[in-house]
């Protein structure tokens, strides 16, 4: 299926946002994820199916003003 | 002291860790400026680039308080869930709330900003919102269970200072318990020593100090400025007036003669 990560459309096959963040090598790195606007917690990713057009957000710390 | 949300502070200077040249130049700018409370973004991460971990690093090594930002969100949708990723990614519950209007201002959007701090206040953040001198909306984020109201200066990195000065004075006497930090447009010490003159709790910058030629040695002035302008404000500043007044006393001028006094 396709969905648009981090705005890009990519093809993934991962069922969860878990699997997602676990193939993209996210396992143990420190990101936070929300999928179609909505902030989806690190422990919530795995009951997290993922569906055809779905916009998935994975961000980690930035410099800020 | 300065105290936010039951927490206290030495230092009034709140900085920004955005576009300094390099990460050991923001380090040793954090350092000289004394700042206590750092601001930090959230952004999208690259699975092969992994900027955000090495930064982190950097972050949690400095010791500050970080206060996460919703820097570019335009919506209170927008700004509640990059609020609730920040929770969890920096563990902590401040956020400094930004809802942005336009790109060519980067002025709050009031409606949106009231609508998310409600949201996040009565799910338990801490909420240092950016908004404008405006009072009707300032009251409305009181009332939502802000503690701290941070009032722009000038727009985000024009370095203009202090714009409307009438509002700002207007705001300080109107919450004079509410912490009040002018947040962005500093671009001058004598900008946040201003600040600090009027009443101000604290400034919050950073492209003066991150764009400056010298950084470091800008974080030291920024420091002296907020520092001398507090004092300032605590020993109590004489009022303007119009017309001169001698400072040398009168009684005894040499050469005196009744005529000149008229």
């Amino acid at each position: 299926m396709q969905i648009l990560l981090n705005g890009e459309r990519v093809t993934t096959d991962a069922s969860t946002l878990d699997e997602l963040c676990a193939r993209l090598g996210f396992g143990e790195a420190k990101v936070a994820t929300a999928v179609n606007g909505s902030f989806v917690a690190a422990g919530a990713r795995e009951r997290t199916a993922l569906s055809e057009a779905d916009e998935v957000e994975i961000v980690a710390p930035r410099q800020g003003g | 002291m300065l105290e936010l949300y039951g927490k206290k502070f030495t230092s009034r200077m709140l900085l920004g860790t955005a576009g300094y040249a390099s990460p050991d130049i923001l380090r040793q700018a954090v350092e000289t400026s004394g700042a206590e409370i750092v601001t930090v973004s959230l952004r999208r991460e690259s699975a092969r680039a992994r900027t955000g971990q090495g930064f982190w690093e950097l972050i949690e090594k400095l010791g500050r308080l970080v206060l996460p930002n919703t820097a570019g969100c335009r919506t209170a949708k927008e700004a509640v869930a990059t609020a609730q990723m920040a929770r969890e990614l920096f563990g902590t519950t401040w956020i400094k709330l930004e809802v942005i209007a336009n790109d060519d201002t980067l002025q709050p959007e009031l409606f949106g900003l009231v609508e998310a701090a409600t949201e996040l206040c009565a799910d338990g953040f801490q909420v240092l919102p950016y908004t404008t001198e405006d009072l009707s909306a300032a009251e409305r984020l009181v009332a939502a269970g802000c503690d701290v109201l941070m009032p722009w200066g000038s727009p985000i990195g024009s370095a203009r200072g202090l714009l409307n000065k009438t509002a700002l004075h207007s705001m300080r006497a109107y919450f004079p318990e509410t912490p009040l930090i002018v947040d962005a447009g500093i671009g001058t010490p004598s900008h946040a020593a201003e600040a600090m003159e009027m009443g101000y709790d604290g400034v919050l910058l950073n492209t003066a100090i991150a764009k400056a030629g010298d950084p470091i040695k800008m974080a030291e002035a920024f420091a002296k400025a907020i520092q001398a302008g507090r004092i300032a404000y605590e020993a109590g500043l004489i009022e303007p007036r119009d017309m001169a007044t001698p400072s040398t006393p009168v009684a005894g001028t040499p050469f005196f003669k009744i005529d000149h006094a008229s």
